[in-house]
């Protein structure tokens, strides 16, 4: 069942469109993270299914009923759309308790005070209803305005960059809470970020928009394992982007070798993919290579930078042949720059339509994409 | 006090500034706005920044607003409009007089004069209490708050009192310099206590001293400020009505009252009063010109470390105490000291206790009454302004700023006109001196209240909207509570230039009713110091808390 719909949804004149014609079915239940880079436009649709924006065209609708489109725009009070603001938006001057009874306007007062601790509850924070939001830390009144949003129990709860403002070590442990919060209610939840390990490790499902469009619509496994094409691939972990000729038979000719292709699967269009013969775009994980001896091996290369990690090093290899690539290599690394190395591949790699030079132009933000020969 | 309209920061808004944007509350500088933003990407996604223009007004705030400005606008319609009834020659024959032209040139030199002294007392005083080592700034900065007040005639009766001889272009030049410096201080201080102290420290490590620092980095960013406090200024003595009376120094203002209470016939009045809104609405033009296009931001979030006070020397030391406690003196201690002088000498034929009690409880009453109306009235235009962007939004607004390029006698006059004809029964009642006094200060309400507004995040708004609030709701339980000590100040801030407020209050009071200050300037007027200096001490104390508050307020 799809709970949220979106048509068509248009923000902006002309050159300045935030959203493009964007289409979106999420469904009831689910959390879905919508994922993209500054400017991608993905507050914009926050607002718009909020009913803060009014959008110049397309649809939205709500738990079937349209809360937007042509000739309609619901306002935000009669949308029972939650939301949590990155900051919590917390009212500095009522109670924690207040707060979450806020939107329960319906409910008598003991059942609206019964409603309110059950929600605290929840969200772990059972008994502080008499504080005031600002004796809480910011984890806290994160929570707090988790409450707040799901206690009128709405059909959606939007959720904006809400772990942004905290630091790495609570973001962790607050992702968990919200991601059982919102399963223990059942709600159907967006969560919109910028931060791709949040969208990967929370979501149910993430959109990734790119231009004021969805790029890619999948779980995170789909959108990691079978990018849209390169520019999602950067954006979504990191890459290795190589041009490459497909060959009969699943295989593709590469700088690194001829390397196997990944069967299609049906959410895959036609027009992502390659034909044989043609020239396409081979994407794989750094993941995927790993360091050899020189000697035995088919690739090599040389060691141009490492990054270390903790956890895994960054490698750059550049090839013999000018082209670099990154290789992702766990524990301990003993190379260093400078050394020759060999390079082996490991799992089938992703063919896509087109060459490699679009993301580059599209300035993916702090993504390593390695373009082959340095001319294109 | 805020000069209207000053631009507020505008946040930092680079074309990527999507994610971690700023959710608290955004610029929405009333300055010259160019469309959302300059970037053709991504306008509406920037939270805490510009809206599109596309948000509607919700009628429940637009009609009252719409009322509003009506209101504000009624007393300059009606202004020219009297001006012309005997016809444009007629009007032209009165302003074209060889005497108009000899008070305007005395006007305008009084005017140059007091912006240029309450700058230099204003600058060095914000300069020597936010950033040098100067012992107890606090008390300091309160010293140079409190002048406010001080009401220009008793800054005027006080000196006069004491030094008979200074009259004329000298003594009105002096009481209003001291009267109208915290017009600039309090802006100027504002500035240099919220400037990031970095900006000053890569100047320094970029190879200036810190004299040129000050030249080049600081100064330069008090430049806004100063120019919206001497507007202020500049407004104030355009439109001073007592102290150059006392001072018996003849201005423009002056001229409309003698006018107005020398023959029957008030269409000269009124030529003479349209001058004074045309000269004041220039000075209110110039400054917006000198604001120029930088924008004055801090590159960054959160609270910026406190700027560095710079170290005296014992010799600095003595010298910047001396100044500001020179200032002091003369422009608070000498005034009270003098009116305590005046009341010890008084016998009890000049101290009535009654009396006084009477008019000062006349005179709070009034004031109280015109307060609420002003923020009443004033509430639903500063949330627009604060929350609406677009023509309509901006119409709103600039039409309730009205009463700013109006000084007190042209709308003192246009409502005795208007009530004569059209509501003959409120004519010397006191409703109509509430409503004059609204019409007035409407522009101090609408900055103070808009400014709080500001300062309550707009994401709160949108937290009650998605709870289920509908717009009038959450102004009441969101924007209202959390706005309320911004409101409150203002509503102080009202009450007391209320308080001062002298020609409208001549024209306009109910027959027999006195206030403190009518009560003052008629026994001033009568050389009857004695017998004033009661009434003026009362006024500056009342005055004096609210006043008071709003220094700390600030700090």
């Amino acid at each position: 069942m799809t709970e949220l719909r979106i048509r068509d949804l248009t923000v902006g004149y002309g050159e300045g469109r935030v959203l493009d014609g964007l289409d979106l079915d999420i469904p009831a239940g689910e959390l879905t993270a919508v994922l993209g880079p500054s400017g991608c436009g993905k507050t914009t649709l926050l607002r718009v299914v909020a009913g803060f924006l009014r959008p110049e065209g397309g649809s939205v609708s709500v738990g079937g009923r349209t809360v937007a489109g042509p000739g309609v725009h619901l306002p935000p009070e009669r949308r029972a759309v939650g939301i949590v603001a990155q900051e919590g938006a917390l009212f500095p001057h009522l109670s924690v308790a207040r707060n979450v009874a806020f939107g329960l306007t319906a409910l008598r007062r003991p059942e609206r005070a019964a409603r309110a601790e059950e929600m605290l509850d929840l969200v772990g924070l059972g008994g502080l209803g008499d504080r005031m939001p600002h004796e809480l830390s910011g984890g806290q009144q994160q929570r707090v305005a988790l409450a707040r949003a799901l206690a009128p129990r709405p059909a959606l709860v939007l959720l904006d960059e809400p772990f942004n403002a905290l630091d790495s070590a609570l973001r962790g442990g607050l992702r968990a809470d919200v991601r059982s919060a919102l399963r223990a209610t059942g709600s159907t939840a967006v969560l919109v970020t910028h931060d791709q390990q949040e969208a990967l490790s929370t979501a149910d499902r993430i959109a990734v928009l790119r231009d004021g469009r969805v790029a890619q619509y999948g779980t995170p496994h789909e959108v990691y394992g079978r990018p849209a094409d390169a520019w999602v691939a950067a954006f979504v972990g990191d890459a290795v982007v190589l041009p490459g000729r497909r060959l009969p038979g699943g295989a593709v000719a590469t700088a690194l070798g001829e390397l196997t292709e990944a069967p299609a699967v049906p959410g895959d269009g036609p027009e992502r993919c390659a034909a044989p013969g043609e020239h396409g775009t081979v994407i794989l994980r750094p993941e995927q290579l790993r360091l050899s001896d020189p000697g035995s091996a088919a690739t090599t290369g040389t060691v141009t930078e490492v990054c270390f990690y903790g956890h895994d090093a960054l490698v750059t290899v550049t090839l013999d042949g000018g082209t670099s690539v990154d290789v992702r290599h766990p524990g301990s690394v003993t190379t260093a720059a400078g050394r020759r190395t060999g390079l082996t591949v490991h799992g089938p790699v992703v063919v896509r339509a087109g060459g490699p030079a679009g993301p580059a132009e599209r300035g993916v933000p702090a993504a390593r994409v390695p373009v082959a020969g340095g001319g294109a | 006090m805020n000069p209207p309209g000053r631009p507020s920061p505008q946040p930092p808004a680079p074309p990527e500034a999507d994610a971690p944007a700023d959710t608290g509350a955004g610029g929405t500088g009333d300055g010259p706005a160019r469309g959302p933003a300059g970037a053709p990407h991504a306008p509406a996604g920037r939270r805490g920044s510009h809206r599109p223009a596309r948000r509607r007004v919700p009628l429940i705030l637009l009609v009252p607003a719409t009322v509003t400005a009506l209101f504000a606008l009624l007393p300059l319609v009606y202004l020219v409009i009297r001006a012309l009834e005997r016809g444009p020659a007629f009007a032209w024959d009165v302003v074209a007089a060889d005497r108009t032209a000899g008070l305007l040139s005395n006007s305008l030199r009084l005017t140059v004069v007091v912006v240029a002294a309450t700058w230099v007392l204003g600058i060095s005083l914000a300069w020597l209490t936010e950033r040098t080592a100067l012992p107890a700034p606090r008390l300091w900065a309160v010293l140079a708050t409190l002048p406010l007040a001080v009401p220009s005639y008793v800054m005027s009766f006080s000196w006069l009192s004491a030094f008979p001889g200074v009259r004329g272009f000298a003594g009105a030049a002096i009481a209003l310099s001291l009267a109208c410096f915290p017009y600039v201080y309090l802006p100027v201080a504002a500035v240099l206590r919220g400037m990031d102290p970095a900006q000053e420290e890569a100047a320094r490590s970029l190879g200036h001293g810190p004299w040129r620092t000050f030249r080049t980095v600081t100064l330069p960013q008090l430049r806004p400020a100063a120019a919206g406090g001497g507007l202020l200024v500049a407004l104030y003595v355009m439109s001073d009505f007592g102290a150059v009376s006392l001072m018996r120094y003849d201005t423009f203002t002056r001229a409309i009252h003698t006018s107005y209470r020398a023959s029957f016939d008030r269409t000269p009045a009124a030529a003479l009063g349209c001058v004074l809104v045309l000269i004041t609405v220039l000075l209110v033009v110039a400054e917006r010109r000198t604001r120029g296009r930088a924008r004055y931001a801090r590159a960054g979030r959160g609270t910026a470390r406190p700027p560095l006070r710079l170290p005296l020397g014992p010799w600095a030391r003595a010298a910047a105490t001396g100044w500001a406690g020179l200032v002091a003196l003369a422009a608070v201690a000498f005034p009270v000291g003098t009116l305590c002088y005046w009341i010890a000498v008084g016998n009890s034929a000049t101290w009535q206790p009654a009396a006084l009690l009477e008019t000062a409880w006349a005179t709070v009453g009034v004031a109280a009454a015109g307060a609420a109306l002003t923020v009443l009235l004033a509430l639903p235009v500063a949330v627009i302004a604060a929350r609406y962007r677009g023509g309509l939004a901006r119409v709103l607004e600039q039409a309730s700023f009205a009463g700013h390029a109006l000084p007190g006698i042209t709308v003192a006059l246009a409502f005795v006109f208007l009530a004569v004809r059209y509501a003959n029964p409120l004519y010397q009642e006191w409703p109509l001196l509430v409503i004059a006094y609204a019409a007035l200060f409407l522009p101090l309400a609408v900055t103070a209240i808009r400014a709080a507004v500001l300062q309550a995040p707009e994401s709160l708004e949108e937290a009650a909207r998605s709870l289920g609030r509908g717009p009038l709701r959450t102004l009441r339980e969101v924007t209202v509570p959390l706005a309320a000590p911004g409101i409150a100040a203002g509503a102080a801030l009202t009450f007391v230039v209320i308080m001062k407020e002298l020609p409208a209050t001549l024209l306009l009071r109910p027959t027999g009713m006195e206030t403190l200050a009518t009560r003052l300037w008629t026994h001033t007027d009568n050389f009857a110091f004695a017998a004033a200096a009661p009434y003026a001490l009362t006024l500056v104390l009342i005055a004096a808390v609210p006043s008071y508050l709003l220094g700390r307020h600030r700090s």
